[in-house]
């Protein structure tokens, strides 16, 4: 191999450039700080598979063979049938067997049980949504709203949600309304709130400068509204659908636990503790996660592009 | 009062003595605060006429601002009276009768340049066609064609402010209000824009009432100084400023310039402002 330049000459290496090491890239880009976290997280569960399951499954071997040694004991731990805490790889397979492996319309499918509960977080999501916005508008418009509504707002969060789906499941039984509509009453119920909060402060954040230009063109409330307050609320406005779109999903599930429902993640949860199934509950809450994961995922790319439409920088 | 020669013959622009913009007699305002009421204004007489470029100067807390403010109605005055074109600033405010131009460019910044024109357009109902228009000759009043498709964050603060000029100018207003509108930018830029507003005050035959901290900034621009002195706010002095309609940078050295500002100067000292 001959170079254009001598090494040791002024100039040689010019246009040369190593390249970047595999170490380099990866604690560089974004993905190294995440890829350290899941490997002491990984480490620290099977740790604690171990330490967990150590009790009763020596207990069983030596029931058969009071002889078992330490190795087969710690096979055991992280290969039980029903684990106080299972092995991710365990919850992996367990993920793999019920979605790749069965139809997707079957009832053991992780998929069939998600979708189910996808629908009422959506649109809970979207009833949530636009009641938050609406309040919030209600609010900043008029003391009375302001000084009336915004206490019940905060009291409605007080409440257990466990307390109060039951009765809304019940109540809405009894009148014939049941399936999708009543867990997305619930979804509602938990993901208004942080929207509410958001846009009211959203729609408060123009400064008076802003708010004094408004007035000297003698513009309605309502143009104020579309056209300042609105706009300036976009930040608020995304950030608490984050948080709202996570709650909804929530809610959906807390939906599916006291009627037993026979589909969803949260009857997952649910058959899976009746029968101590803890690798099936595990399974859905991987899967009620990585979907709560995606939906948080959807909104920031919606609001990446709001932003970009309203001429952000980069 | 002997004026330099070279100057002398020079008549205020004043376009024939015009009708009373801006008329206040005893106009006072206190704001009520927790420790005590401030006396923001004080039995201020006033009488701008059309066509005037009038400055306020006084030190921070005089009221320059605060009166300014009353006239477009973003205050509300607790003594005298005041209108504005003959109405009460209220419903002068619901007539449109004023462009008003903030201490900082105060621009949408969702907005692009063009659309942050087209703002007051488009509360006020402007059609399409004719806010594009308008969009179009404003920006090129303030030599920002080209600049349409930009944001706000994309332009320098000399820029920015040039722009809100544009969108005050758009709907086209008979009277201007500029509070401190070059105060927060660099002298050199500040010059030129002095030097622009002086040109574009020129070919539009506006009333501008104009609010600076600057003696030769006020000097500069104004067919009369109203001088304002602090605790209780009020007009210490109203000082003709009778330089001429041409007003090159270089007028700032000649004697008759510098015997205004001296005035000025004299004045403000005279109203205790920095002592």
């Amino acid at each position: 191999m001959t170079l254009s330049a001598p090494i040791a000459e002024p100039g040689a290496g010019i246009g040369y450039r190593a390249r970047p090491s595999l170490r380099s890239r990866i604690a560089g880009g974004r993905a190294g700080p995440v890829l350290v976290v899941l490997v002491a997280v990984l480490v620290l569960w099977y740790a604690g598979a171990v330490l967990l399951n150590w009790p009763t499954e020596s207990a069983r071997l030596a029931r058969g063979n009071p002889e078992v040694s330490p190795a087969e004991i710690l096979t055991a731990t992280l290969s039980a049938q029903r684990p106080v805490l299972p092995a991710p790889h365990q919850i992996a397979v367990e993920i793999w067997n019920t979605t790749v492996k069965v139809s997707p319309t079957a009832p053991r499918s992780l998929v069939y049980h998600a979708g189910v509960t996808l629908g009422p977080t959506l649109l809970g999501f979207a009833l949530g949504t636009l009641l938050g916005v609406a309040l919030a508008v209600g609010i900043i418009h008029s003391r009375t709203l302001d000084k009336s509504l915004m206490p019940w707002v905060i009291t409605s969060q007080t409440i257990p949600i466990l307390a109060i789906a039951p009765m809304v499941i019940v109540v809405l039984n009894s009148v014939g309304i049941s399936g999708l509509v009543p867990k997305a009453i619930i979804s509602t119920y938990l993901s208004f709130f942080p929207v509410t909060v958001g846009m009211v402060k959203g729609l408060r954040s123009p400064d008076a400068m802003h708010l004094d230009l408004m007035r000297t063109y003698n513009a309605s409330g309502r143009q104020t509204l579309a056209k300042l307050r609105a706009p300036a609320s976009l930040p608020f406005l995304f950030a608490s659908m984050k948080v709202a779109v996570a709650a909804a999903l929530v809610g959906a599930i807390v939906g599916e636990l006291p009627t037993g429902a026979q589909a969803g993640l949260g009857a997952r949860l649910l058959a899976g503790s009746y029968y101590g199934q803890t690798i099936q509950i595990w399974s859905a809450l991987v899967a009620a996660s990585a979907m709560a994961g995606v939906l948080v995922w959807l909104v920031g790319l919606a609001e990446t592009t709001a932003r970009r439409r309203a001429g952000a920088r980069a | 009062m002997s004026a330099a020669p070279s100057l002398a013959p020079a008549p205020v622009p004043v376009p024939a003595v015009g009708d009373e913009v801006i008329a206040a007699r005893k106009l006072g305002l206190v704001f009520g605060t927790n420790d005590g009421s401030v006396h923001a204004l004080k039995d201020v007489d006033l009488t701008i006429r059309r066509g005037e470029f009038v400055s306020f100067i006084g030190p921070s807390g005089c009221g320059k601002t605060t009166l300014l403010r009353v006239i477009a109605d973003l205050e509300q005055p607790t003594a005298g009276s005041i209108t504005v074109n003959g109405m009460t600033p209220g419903d002068a405010r619901r007539a449109r009768a004023y462009g008003y131009v903030f201490q900082a460019a105060a621009l949408y910044p969702w907005r692009s340049i063009a659309r942050n024109v087209a703002l007051p357009l488009e509360i006020m109902g402007v059609p399409k066609a004719e806010r594009a228009r308008r969009i179009a000759a404003n920006l090129d009043l303030v030599g920002l064609s080209g600049f349409e498709k930009k944001f706000p964050w994309q332009l320098s603060g000399g820029m920015q402010q040039r722009a809100s000029i544009a969108r005050a100018l758009s709907f086209d207003p008979d009277l201007l209000l500029m509070d401190e509108p070059f105060g927060a930018l660099d002298e050199i830029v500040r010059d030129h824009l002095n030097a622009e507003l002086l040109k574009l005050w020129a070919t539009t035959r506006k009333t501008v009432v104009f609010v600076t901290h600057s003696i030769p900034e006020a000097v500069f621009l104004s067919t009369r100084i109203v001088v304002m002195s602090p605790r209780p706010g009020r007009i210490t002095e109203i000082i003709d400023c009778d330089l001429g309609a041409e007003r090159p940078l270089e007028i700032r050295e000649t004697p008759r310039f510098l015997e205004i500002a001296h005035r000025v100067r004299e004045g403000l000292r005279a109203g205790h402002g920095y002592e």
